[in-house]
């Protein structure tokens, strides 16, 4: 995962070869558009929904109208959204499951890199197999056991429970936890009398620190913007954030700039955290790519 | 000396007490630490999974529960259905307008992320903002911008003297669409993906090649490009997986939901979605779970053919550039 040290030789050679390898205008200017096409939905959201329903209409000046804070105030009344039950609710379900994810793939990372097992080698194969199910399509056996046989229909617990481990973030651990402790600082704490557990708690965990932040940070974006079974199981009056948008497009069809407001004030959580933390994300993709 | 003897003995006992405790604590934490996560996943996961394949076999409907056996006849029915057939093609269709204009787009924003840029983490970031939108969020921003009549796309097209194009009440257009979505949530993300695989190739054979007078294009497609077959491979792959069970984007690219009036971006997962849980019609869990079981097949098969065309491709132009050097 991490790229090997270089010998001073080959680092003074790739310095030269960096050198050469400066931009033009014409990568600057490319990476300019990327980016401005990556902004501009979000701006055009804030556009119209800073608006009124006929914005849409007229020619745009392209600039923000001063109704923001009237559709976002006519987002939050409205009875049938339960927009701060939904923001509650996404946040209870995105910092439970982004815990749980973390503690138990941790723990099965530190069994599956630093203990010796029998069948350790073929469980761990297991777990980067069921990476590629997808899970998803078991959904109706899922509705029948959560609503049917526990009773859990449009309760945020059904939302949760299913999301409580990842088979990537046993992977993902797994990987950084096998080249992140040494061996023998564990065997130095078994001789000195400590428990399994206790090694665990006092080494491995510790040690986890940084990919664990990481799998935290990606497991919470991932659970903030779930929609499929929250939209399933959750109804009206229990939703999350997006199942809350979609009950939002359901009343206000026709005006878009309520729409749109609604759709900012549930990404604004996010993009605060992307303001915070996408220095982590960046480099959370980075190291969790399969490289030669 | 009787009492010493004695503790002497108490002592050896509780060392092999305690050598017996500390060997089954050996023996046993590993599958203690894994086994939370084989219980949950096997629970909501497998077992979900597998059951589909039961419920498959069965007349069963939401309210009334297990009905008779009916063997195959749910596949019959589902595979039967021009609705079933339709929704197949317009979740490939939307899967190959997303996934190769995604899969270029990312390797080209990713070798210009790999110059030597300045403010790195600036650009990095900037790319990456449309991850952490909603898929539902996208959706919605997007379906606005479409809009047949007064969308943003439209108007720019009309006032530069094209016609109008109907996004939602025609089929490609509409599939074009929400291409457009999936390419904008996941492009920049697969950029950094491709970025840490390139970063991962050694200078050295760049300035090989240089030396050898290969141009920057000629050194990306004889060098960059065969470095990165695993990468690639993984992109693909997860991109089929999640591309092939599409259902936000085009569920939100209306209000009702239907993909369409005449089903123009109805999508697989729509169609479990709608048989299973719709307002109309649903309430179908053994027709839903048939479903569920062919998309699965299909992404099996699709994800292995995806895997060998990958390797194949990307294997024949690194053998080319070896038979060349």
């Amino acid at each position: 995962m991490t790229i090997p040290q270089r010998p001073p030789l080959t680092r003074r050679r790739r310095g030269a070869a960096a050198a050469s390898n400066r931009p033009g205008l014409l990568g600057y200017g490319f990476l300019a558009i990327v980016i401005l096409s990556a902004l501009f939905p979000l701006y055009w959201s804030f556009l119209i929904g800073s608006g009124d329903s006929t914005t849409i209409n007229r020619d745009l000046d392209w600039m923000p109208g001063g109704n923001f804070l009237k559709n976002a105030a006519a987002v939050i009344e409205n009875d049938s959204v339960n927009f701060w039950k939904a923001l509650l609710n996404s946040i209870i379900v995105s910092t439970v499951v982004s815990f749980s994810v973390v503690f138990f793939s941790t723990l099965a990372g530190y069994a599956f890199a630093k203990l010796k097992f029998r069948g350790g080698k073929g469980l761990l194969a297991f777990v980067i197999a069921t990476m590629a199910v997808p899970t998803q399509l078991g959904i109706v056996p899922l509705f029948i056991a959560m609503s049917q046989w526990f009773h859990l229909g449009g309760s945020i617990w059904a939302v949760i429970i299913p999301a409580l481990v990842t088979a990537f973030g046993v992977f993902w651990m797994t990987q950084y936890l096998s080249q992140a402790i040494p061996d023998e600082l564990i065997e130095a704490a078994r001789v000195d009398g400590a428990s399994m557990i206790r090694t665990f708690w006092h080494v491995g965990l510790p040690a986890s620190r940084p990919a664990a932040a990481m799998l935290a940070l990606f497991t919470f974006v991932a659970t903030w913007t779930n929609f499929f079974w929250p939209f399933i199981i959750l109804d009206s009056t229990n939703p999350t954030l997006p199942v809350a948008l979609s009950l939002l497009q359901a009343n206000y069809f026709i005006d878009y700039s309520i729409v749109l407001a609604g759709v900012l004030l549930s990404t604004i959580p996010l993009l605060i955290l992307f303001v915070i933390a996408g220095r982590q994300l960046v480099s959370g993709i980075m190291q969790g790519a399969v490289k030669g | 000396m009787t009492t010493q003897t004695l503790s002497a003995e108490r002592r050896v006992r509780r060392i092999t007490f305690s050598h017996r405790l500390n060997r089954w604590d050996v023996k046993v934490s590993p599958y203690l630490y894994i086994s939370p996560f084989f219980i949950l996943f096997g629970l909501t996961g497998l077992f979900p999974l597998v059951y589909t394949a039961y419920v498959s076999m069965f007349d069963w409907h939401i309210i009334g529960g297990q009905g008779d056996f009916v063997g195959l006849g749910n596949f019959e029915w589902v595979l039967g259905q021009e609705r079933f057939w339709q929704a197949l093609g317009n979740t490939f269709s939307i899967f190959l307008l997303s996934a190769v204009p995604q899969v270029i787009l990312a390797m080209i924003i990713a070798a210009v992320l790999d110059q030597n840029l300045r403010a790195k983490t600036f650009w990095r970031m900037g790319v990456l903002v449309p991850y952490v939108v909603a898929p539902v969020a996208v959706s919605l921003i997007f379906s606005n911008m479409f809009a047949d009549q007064h969308g943003l796309i439209n108007n720019t097209l009309t006032s530069i003297g094209l016609s109008p194009v109907g996004w939602h009440s025609e089929t490609i257009p509409s599939h074009l669409a929400i291409a457009t979505m999936v390419n904008f949530r996941w492009t920049g993300y697969n950029a950094l993906i491709l970025l840490a695989g390139m970063q991962a190739i050694p200078r050295d054979y760049y300035e090989a090649a240089m030396i050898d007078g290969a141009g920057r294009v000629r050194q990306f497609f004889s060098i960059t490009i065969p470095s990165l077959r695993p990468t690639l491979i993984f992109v693909i792959i997860t991109s089929t997986i999640g591309g092939l069970q599409i259902f936000d984007e085009p569920r939100m690219y209306d209000t009702y939901g239907e993909g369409g009036a005449s089903s123009q971006w109805l999508t697989i997962t729509m169609y479990i979605y709608i048989r299973a849980f719709g307002q109309s019609g649903g309430g179908q869990f053994g027709h839903a779970a048939a479903a569920a079981w062919i998309l699965f097949l299909i992404i099996v098969v699709v994800g292995l053919i995806n895997l060998l065309i990958t390797r194949a491709l990307v294997s024949s132009t690194s053998a080319s550039k070896r038979s060349k050097s």
